[in-house]
Order: C-alpha cells, then structure tokens, then sequence
C-alpha cells in the first residue's frame, strides 16, 4: 500500500467525533434531480417557442461553442439511458424495429428513434426536434445516427472530423509539426461551426461569452476530477456506476453553466463529509471494484444489487470518463486564445483521449488499480456497441496476466432488456466473487 | 461425519454423500425436468441411499449449479464453477485447468493447488459449443447421445460446420446428409465445432496442463479424444467426471462442518 492509500484508509477516523452535518449527505442526489428536471424544462419549452435545440453526444458534444450561443442541448444517450432506468425503452426499441432497423444496432440508436416515431413523448417531457445535429467521429455510430436525424427534420448535420492519435504523447501547447497542423484542421471546422451557429440563432459570435464558458468548464472539471478522486478512500462514499451517473449526466447536461461547477461543489462537499463519518457507498464494503464498460440501465437496480450483496462497490469506471465528456482528468482551457485552446485540449487531447482510451486502455486501468486500492474489474461488454466492448475479454486477460488482477466478463446491454440474462450473469458474477473471496483469504493468512 | 452436494444443472441433477476421509461414499444422477427443488430432494435422497445412509447422518450438505437456490434442504450455495475448480483437484490433484462441459454452459477455469479459483471464461449465454448442441444433433440424427461418440471416432473425412448455433445446427446437419455426407463425418464435424471453441476458452485462462475434463460430456469419448488432440495434452477424465460438481460441492459442505460457517467467508461461498 501506498503512503497516499494509508492517508486515504484512516482520513475519516480523525475528526468523526465533530457534528455531521446532516444537510450535506443526500443534497447531491436532491440537487442532481432539480437540475435534470430544469434542464428536460429547457427543451420541452424550446419546442413549445420555436428556440433552435442541437442534437449532441457525450463525447465532442461542443457545449462550449453552443452554450456561448445560447443553444440548449439535447443527449441522446442520457435520454436513452433514462427511458431504460424508468422502465420504458423496450416500447421504443420495439417501435424502431417495426419500423425497420435491426435487432443487432445500437440500443441507444434504436430507443431515439422510436421515441422520434412514437411523437417524441419522453418519460421526462417532451424531446424537441433538431435544429442542429453535431457527430464527432469518436464513434462513427454517432455520425449515421445524425444523418437519420437530417433525414427526418432536414437540420443540418455537423460532423467533426479528429484527426486519429498520430501525435501519441502530445499535448496542449505541443511544438511538434503533426500536432500544430492537427490544431489547424480542428479549429478551421470549430469556426465553420460558429458560423453555422451564427446563422442558426442570428446572433454574432460573442468571444468573450465562450471564454466565460470556458472558465466555467475549468472549474467544472477540475470538481469533476476532484469528485472522483474522493473514491480513493476507504470506504469509498460513492457508486461509480450508481452515483456516477448522476455526476456524468450534470457534467454533460450543465457543460459550461454555473450550475454544473455548483453541482458538483455540492457533490464533493458531501463526499467530504461522508469520508469523514466513515459512510460508504454501500452498508459493508468488502470489495473494491472498477467498472470497464456502462451498466445495464435497463436492469439497473439488479445490475447494481447483483454485486452489492457481496459487498462489491465500483469505486472508479472507465465511463466516467469518456461519457463523462472527457474531463475526469481535469482541463485547463487557455481562455486568452479560446478557439485554439478548445481544439487543443477537448478535441486533440481528451476527445481523442477517450477514442482511443477505449481501445488502448490497459494502462489506463492498471493506474486506476493501484491508485483507488482495487480488488477486481468488472468488463461489462454491450451486446449491441462495438465501440466500447471490443477487446474488453483481451484487456481482462492483460490484466489478470502483468497485474495478476482478477477480471470479471459479463454481456448485457445498455438498454434492450431482452439481452439480460439473470441465471448466466449472476453466475458468474458469484463466481467472481467466490474467488475473489478465497484469494483474500489466501493473502490474510 | 458425513456432508453432502447437490449439483442441480440445467439437463441433470446429481447428488453425491462423501465421508470426512474424503472419500464418495454414495452418489445419484437424475434427469433436472422442470421442478428444480424435487429433482434436487430425489437425487439427495438417492445418493443417501446409495450410500446406506439417512438424512440425519449428514452434517452439512452445499447446493451447486443453475438451481443451486432450489436446494432448500441445503445449508448454503456454492456456484458449479468453483465447485467443478474445487472437485477436478480432488479427482486429479496435479490439476491446473478445467474444461467442463455441462449441458447449457462451458467453463474453463485455471485453478490453484488446493482448487481454488484462478481464473475463469464461459461460453456466451447462448448455448453454442455447448451439451445442449451434441443433444441437437443426437435428435437431427436419431442416434443416442451415448453412441455419439463412439460413431464419431470412425469418421474418415469429416465435415466443416459452420455453426455452432443449436438451432441452426439441425438444419446444417440436415443439409450435410442432404449432401450424401456420412454419418460418422457429420457427427465428427460437430464434435469438432465443439472442441474448438472448447480450446479457445482454455486459452482465454492461460491453459497450463495437468487438464481435468468434467461434466456430462466429459464421457464422451470423441470429445476427450479431440481435446487432447487440440491441446497436445493427456486430458484427465474419470467416471466421477460427471459428478464434479456436486464432489466440490460436498468438500464445501465438509469445510462448513469442520470449521462451522466462518468456512463460508473464508471459501467465498454465496452470502
């Protein structure tokens, strides 16, 4: 163990004695639903006066340059996943395929479109049509799913086009020729944007309001980073794959707006009071886990539940940080030259980061492993997304290999309850335990 | 003392009572069906009376596999997968790797000296490469699945499936007869389809020799004969091969009556 894994195992037992301040503990979650309320608010009122709404994904969504606009955001992805929580998404699966698309797409892809053949009737309000639709090529699902929008509201189609990790290794304010060239490209296509912005509301780009933006997003992921960190303690005070939806979701849904860099205050400051009353995520922790891949929303409770009564909490996942718009480790925008800096940082570094994270993550992994005190990792592939489930049974045995770190391999899906499989997941869910249990108990004697 | 394990798995159920020596002293084997806890009660029942025993004289009996919660007589649940890591050693003790093929799964685990779990890989949730797909072309071919093997080791030119999917399988299998193809290459052919995937879930765990074969079709014989072939190992099978499981079980269950049910927290058996 490490001297920070020792400060972060006996923080709390100092100062438990002073009062609890009870205010603090359940704010975030209370917090977190007035702000996703507000901002589905936001969208079913801008259909109702005709504001323009842009369609964006979690990774390269460009709240940056939509915010400076004034142009609300719609996420596909956290609509999907929200139909799936509350139960809905099987009837909008099915109203995707009766139209056509096949069983093996994308679930997300398929809830979308259902919900836009259904009427747009979500279970927290109304979806907007598109004015706009933005697709980096982070994942090139992202880019056929903008051009079925296109198709049906005739908006226009951005695709950002980042150029692969050529420059590995290189970083804002890098020198190096492939890089600075890289820059250009990026920021020639972030100032067809503006301008396409421009057009879209009749506003003139404002600079000054996309480096207040930017500010905001400094803050937000330097809290977001923090947010995360406070999992390193023992017992960690929340669920990456529970409470980390809420943080992802704000992170995404807020990008840019003061509400996002006082959510996640809010968040942390309550994090920070249960390290210090020794309150964990879960009653007993008695695993430490790191979750590779999404849950599976549409058996969410379960999902969660199947590992928790073995005591298994997530302490860190890998959505966090893609899904999470990249900024897990913190970004530090360069406001007095804010076009280029947002190519550099969010598209050259963490946008490409979280690409190619997917595919090149062992390393990544192995860090979170040492660093959060990790037991097992859970690779919880998605039967209908490639993108994030190839090579996942490849990594697991990287790692059970170099860093003898056990691995656990499930399927599911995110969304479409037909490929949960209880018997076969729980399982070898067991399983894993069983074995992580006896190796345990192998190390105490 | 005497302890017991019931392994309830999706085609069979078995049961088997071992003595503190350990040593098996009784065991059963009965077709699962559709009431899992009665399937679980007569194979208990018939391996205490294989074993000239009663009920009362059983300390702690473990209940294993798919239907390891319907063992409502037992005192908790251990899954087949440790179980089967845990009895391969008991019946091979040189024992590194486990293929066992069950009926609706394939597992293949690495395991430690004393059986505990390594490493594990399964099939996916459907049932390719798995009993269930021998059983598909049992019925496609109107053989018994005991003879399978047999015919299949007479094979001279045996087929390519393309599938291991056991629906499609009947088709296929059809589809090669339709083709004038011989029987024995047909059932070769699959033998193969199974095999292979078989080896490629071995490899997954870091395959590393002694390699126990358990679970039903581990009395196949064209099986045993493919996988060695495969892997270039002896592959260590017996005719307790079938009752694996339900062995690791009952070793559990004889922890839980030594030790008391700390052993729970310490074998890591279900909470």
């Amino acid at each position: 163990m490490t001297e920070a894994d020792a400060s972060t195992r006996t923080a709390a037992s100092g100062d438990r004695a002073a009062a609890p301040h009870a205010e603090l503990i359940g704010a975030t979650r209370s917090e977190s639903h007035r702000l996703i309320e507000s901002w589905w608010q936001e969208l079913t009122e801008s259909e109702q006066s005709g504001r323009p709404v842009a369609n964006v994904f979690v990774m390269g969504s460009l709240a940056e340059i939509l915010r400076s606009f004034d142009i609300p955001m719609s996420f596909p992805e956290i609509t999907g996943l929200q139909t799936a929580v509350r139960g809905r998404s099987m009837e909008y699966l099915l109203a995707a395929e009766d139209y056509g698309y096949s069983p093996d797409i994308c679930g997300y892809v398929k809830v979308d479109v259902g919900l836009h053949l259904t009427g747009r009737e979500h279970p927290n309000g109304r979806l907007p049509e598109p004015a706009l639709a933005i697709a980096a090529n982070t994942c090139t699902t992202y880019i056929k799913w903008a051009e079925i929008w296109e198709r049906m509201y005739g908006c226009p189609v951005f695709v950002l086009d980042l150029p692969g990790w050529r420059g590995s290794g290189s970083g804002p304010g890098a020198e190096d020729e492939t890089f600075r060239n890289d820059v250009r490209y990026v920021e020639g296509q972030l100032r067809e944007l503006i301008a396409l912005c421009e057009e879209l509301t009749g506003k003139p780009f404002d600079v000054d309001r996309l480096r207040e933006v930017m500010g905001e997003v400094n803050l937000l992921a330097g809290l977001y980073r923090d947010v995360i960190a406070e999992n390193k303690h023992h017992p960690a005070p929340f669920n990456a794959m529970l409470d980390g939806i809420n943080y992802m979701g704000i992170a995404n849904a807020y990008r840019g707006h003061p509400e996002g860099s006082r959510f996640m205050r809010v968040a942390l400051a309550e994090l920070r009071e249960r390290v210090r009353l020794g309150m964990g995520a879960i009653p007993e922790e008695k695993f430490r886990l790191l979750g590779v891949g999404p849950a599976c929303y549409a058996q969410f409770r379960r999902f969660l539940e199947l590992f928790a009564e073995w005591g298994g909490v997530f302490v860190h996942s890998e959505y966090m940080g893609y899904a999470g718009g990249g900024i897990d480790e913190g970004i530090e925008y360069d406001l007095d030259r804010p076009v280029e800096s947002l190519a550099e940082q969010i598209l050259l570094t963490s946008v490409r980061r979280m690409s190619g994270g997917i595919f090149f993550s062992q390393e990544w992994q192995a860090e979170v492993v040492r660093e959060w005190d990790i037991d097992g990792i859970c690779f919880h592939g998605v039967k209908s997304c490639r993108t994030v489930s190839t090579g996942q049974p490849d990594v697991r045995e990287w790692q059970m290999r170099n860093h003898d770190t056990p691995g656990l391999f499930i399927q599911s899906d995110l969304v479409d309850g037909r490929l949960w499989s209880e018997a076969q997941i729980k399982n070898r869910i067991d399983a894993f335990f069983e074995a992580l249990a006896s190796r345990k108990a192998a190390l105490r004697r | 003392m005497l302890v017991a394990g019931v392994d309830v798995g999706s085609t069979q159920t078995k049961a088997v009572v071992m003595d503190d020596e350990p040593k098996v002293i009784g065991r059963s084997l009965t077709d699962t069906g559709a009431r899992l806890d009665e399937a679980a009660q007569t194979a208990f029942e018939l391996s205490l009376e294989d074993a000239g025993v009663s009920e009362a004289d059983v300390t702690a009996v473990i209940g294993t596999g798919y239907g390891r919660f319907r063992v409502e007589f037992g005192d908790t649940q251990v899954t087949e997968i440790s179980c089967h890591a845990r009895g391969a050693v008991y019946l091979f003790p040189h024992t590194r790797s486990v293929l066992d093929i069950g009926g609706q799964d394939t597992k293949a685990i690495r395991v430690g000296e004393v059986g505990q779990v390594l490493d594990f890989c399964m099939n996916d949730k459907c049932s390719a490469g798995t009993g269930r797909f021998l059983g598909a072309a049992s019925q496609a071919l109107e053989i018994p699945l005991g003879e399978l093997g047999p015919l299949a080791l007479t094979a001279v030119d045996p087929v390519t499936m393309t599938t291991t999917c056991t629906v499609f399988a009947e088709s296929e299998i059809l589809g090669w007869l339709a083709l004038g193809r011989k029987t024995e290459d047909v059932l070769k052919g699959v033998h193969m389809a199974i095999a292979s995937r078989s080896l490629s879930l071995l490899r997954r765990v870091g395959m590393e020799p002694e390699i126990t074969f358990t679970g039903g079709v581990a009395r196949n014989v064209a099986m045993v004969s493919l996988m060695e072939e495969l892997t270039g190992s002896v592959i260590n099978f017996s005719e307790e091969s079938h009752f694996c499981g339900a062995i690791g079980a009952s070793l559990y269950a004889l922890d839980r009556a030594l030790v008391g049910a700390a052993a729970d927290a310490e074998g890591g058996m279900t909470p």
